[in-house]
């Protein structure tokens, strides 16, 4: 961290990612038990939340397992499930400075909380407050994991527990708090109602990354134009 | 590597405004997904249960108070105990 403004955004980052850090922890207990449960060893649940650090990937991989399919199968539907990742990636790369190898290395730090959290609402993305955002989240998912899959007999039946509500409340707490215009709104209902009619044909994943179509509403004339504006009121606090 | 790719092919650029206004309504559209897909789908059905009520009661939480952590806690509750009767 080079700069006084670059701590800054790193702090305030790590502050607005406590709230996703500690639904996070939640969500990574339940995907310790659930792993557990699909016959993974704590440790190799341990070591997969350490590496993918993607919820939705890794609960995706292990309904695999545990039905059982495939190692191929299950990563297969994971990096599906992360597919999403190359709009956020290709969203987020010209905030990015550096070289390809830098920009990739940076890249990795995309969750969806903090990629959300970081977008200034004119297509640029602030990087330190993704990296202060993801640091607090990326603790509390591998101690959440930890946890999950050495404690997980003591809590019983995930299901019980309503431990598999946590995940889609978890993203939609993050959607209210992202679609605050009209349009953005009507986005979020056009991706769902394209996602929901995939589901019965394609594979995990897919339904998801077909849904990203919702947002060419963007080229509009009018969409472009509240980007414009947007754009102007620039450094403006959001 | 998937988040690799996209910052090493659209580094560094400035974006014409068409793209930019694309990528602003890329979070709506992608959560919305995740989130539709979680809620009201068991693998390759459209179902509603337990946890469709659950996410429901999560979601008005945390509109009216904005906390994601009340939000996610809520709709766990909510779904243990509609699962308990």
């Amino acid at each position: 961290m080079r700069t006084e403004s670059s701590r800054r955004a790193f702090r305030k980052g790590a502050r607005q990612g406590i709230p996703f850090a500690i639904a996070g922890f939640l969500l990574s207990v339940s995907f310790g038990v659930v792993a557990q449960d699909a016959g993974l060893s704590p440790l190799a649940a341990i070591v997969m939340s350490l590496i993918v650090f993607a919820g939705s990937a890794q609960f995706a991989a292990i309904a695999i397992v545990g039905g059982g399919g495939t190692v191929g199968a299950a990563i297969g539907a994971a990096a599906l499930m992360n597919s999403r990742f190359l709009p956020m990636g290709a969203a987020l790369g010209p905030s990015l400075p550096g070289g390809p190898a830098k920009r990739a290395a940076q890249g990795q730090a995309v969750v969806d909380a903090s990629w959300a959290l970081a977008g200034r609402g004119d297509g640029s993305f602030d990087r330190w407050l993704l990296f202060g955002a993801t640091a607090t989240q990326y603790v509390t998912w591998q101690l959440g994991t930890i946890g999950g899959a050495l404690g997980g007999d003591l809590l019983g039946d995930p299901d019980k527990l309503g431990l598999d509500a946590i995940y889609p409340a978890f993203f939609l707490g993050l959607l209210l708090a992202e679609a605050r215009t009209r349009r953005a709104v009507a986005v979020a209902a056009l991706g769902a109602c394209i996602a929901l009619a995939l589901v019965p044909f394609a594979p995990a994943g897919v339904p998801i990354l077909a849904a990203s179509v919702a947002a060419l509403v963007g080229l509009t004339r009018s969409a472009q134009a509240a980007v414009a504006a947007a754009q102007e009121s620039e450094g403006a606090p959001r | 590597m998937l988040k690799a790719i996209g910052p090493i092919a659209l580094g560094g650029r400035e974006l014409p405004l068409w793209v930019t206004s694309v990528i602003v309504l890329l979070a709506p559209a992608l959560l919305a997904a995740l989130v539709f897909t979680q809620a009201v789908a068991d693998g390759k059905d459209l179902a509603v249960g337990a946890e469709t009520a659950g996410v429901v009661a999560g979601g008005l939480v945390a509109w009216r108070t904005g906390s994601i952590v009340a939000c996610v806690i809520i709709a766990a509750a909510l779904t243990a105990a509609l699962r308990a009767l």
